[in-house]
């Protein structure tokens, strides 16, 4: 049985890993199969990761991270967990191969998910105009006409990002001012192609076969009017991805996994959470790592205690074992 | 094994003329997401390789192939029987999920 298992590829959970690691903890990272690095991967210039003063893109800052945590003896396993199990003093693990591994802790950082619009099309045109990832789809619309839902860093990074491709990026947005950055907001106030939409929700997505446009609804009148599009992508923001540990560990009002004032601990003994998937505020590639370097921190001292309570059952103790 | 890669010079040759079913993966250097499912699509190749033929197209050189078939997000994985596309998935997806979609041309 090994000492600790991290779950998660991203900031967090490698960060776990090399704390781990470098406690001589061995630890084993099962990075999920397709999605190995996480949120990074997918996204172009991080700015603000300390230590980088000229940005990096983030592919290269989680190849550079998993690169540090395998210099010191983490094993990853490219495969997704299908199930757990946590409640005893023997973390089980099983993976999508069929295998099973065991551990005296678990460092679960699965991060968040891409949260969708909610409308019945979408899984339809999904990929047929209707995209999540700009850095992945934004090639195919060049000198299109696009839109962007969201008002945060994501929505406004994604924005900027597509309009090296697309002639015109509207900004869809619900509300009258951005959460984004003053400094993402200033450069998608100033770049000429994006144009901003305030105070609207898309209430329908156009097109059979295609995204050819949406139906927006006025979130102070509740007018509703069209606006044609040849591309729409969404970023409103994540969900907490908590569906391994549904009715094993609390969970906050949030949907976030529950954990002990700024601890890593969860509701369960042994079990430890870090990253996204514990935060609803900040969520950072920095905030991420440093929950992770935070929960493989804990973990060396529960894994220190259990050491010691090991040496103190070793002693002779009388036991009263019932008869049935 | 790993898939070998179409142009579309060779298109025509190796999948629209092709005999068995062939699923074209539609992928670029710049797409995390491609570079992901492409160890998975090797494996599922090499396993079934008596009746699925798996070959990679490169839409930043062949974008003729892409606008044709409209590709608006990668990867996109089209199978295709007697020149024509039977099944279309999209998104890096796990092993079993893919199998589970390609059931049909693999089982």
């Amino acid at each position: 049985m090994r000492d600790i298992i991290i779950i998660g590829s991203g900031p967090a959970g490698f960060t776990a890993a090399i704390y781990a690691a470098r406690a001589q903890l061995t630890p084993l990272l099962i990075a999920s199969s397709v999605e190995v690095g996480g949120e990074l991967v997918n996204t172009t210039e991080v700015e603000n990761f300390p230590g980088f003063p000229e940005g990096i893109m983030g592919p290269d800052l989680m190849t550079k991270i998993q690169a540090q945590a395998e210099r010191f003896g983490t094993e990853v396993v490219y495969d997704d967990v299908v199930e757990l199990d946590v409640a005893g003093p023997v973390k089980r693990v099983k993976l999508g191969n069929g295998e099973t591994h065991e551990a005296k802790t678990l460092v679960f950082a699965t991060g968040s998910a891409y949260r969708k619009l909610g409308l019945p099309e979408e899984e339809l045109l999904s990929g047929h105009g209707l995209s999540w990832c700009a850095t992945c789809d934004g090639f195919f619309f060049r000198q299109k006409t696009i839109a962007v839902v969201g008002g945060g860093d994501s929505a406004m990074e994604e924005a900027n990002f597509l309009t090296k491709f697309a002639d015109k990026v509207y900004v869809l947005h619900r509300r009258d001012s951005l959460k984004a950055s003053k400094i993402m907001q200033q450069r998608a106030f100033d770049n000429p192609k994006i144009e901003f939409v305030w105070n609207v929700e898309v209430s329908a997505i156009r097109g059979a076969s295609a995204v050819t446009g949406v139906q927006l609804r006025d979130t102070v009148t509740g007018e509703e009017r069209e606006l044609e599009l040849d591309g729409l992508f969404v970023a409103i923001g994540n969900d907490p991805r908590t569906h391994l540990v549904h009715g094993k560990l609390d969970l906050t009002v949030e949907g976030t996994i529950a954990v002990q004032g700024r601890t890593s601990k969860t509701s369960v003994e042994g079990v430890f959470a870090a990253g996204d998937v514990i935060d609803p505020h900040y969520r950072q590639a920095i905030t991420a790592a440093g929950s992770g370097a935070a929960a493989a921190l804990d973990a060396e001292v529960f894994l220190a205690g259990l050491e010691d309570a090991e040496s103190v059952d070793a002693e002779p103790v009388p036991v009263a074992v019932a008869a049935n | 094994m790993s898939a070998r890669a179409v142009t579309e010079s060779t298109f025509e040759a190796e999948v629209l003329q092709n005999d068995k079913a062939v699923l074209v993966d539609f992928w670029a250097e710049w797409c995390g997401p491609c570079r992901a499912v492409s160890p998975i699509l090797d494996q599922i190749a090499s396993e079934h390789a008596d009746k699925l033929d798996i070959v990679k197209l490169n839409v930043d050189e062949n974008p003729g192939l892409a606008m044709k078939y409209q590709i608006t997000a990668i990867p996109a994985m089209k199978v295709f029987k007697g020149g024509e596309v039977v099944q279309t998935v999209i998104g890096a997806k796990p092993k079993p999920a893919l199998e589970a979609d390609l059931a049909a041309y693999i089982a």
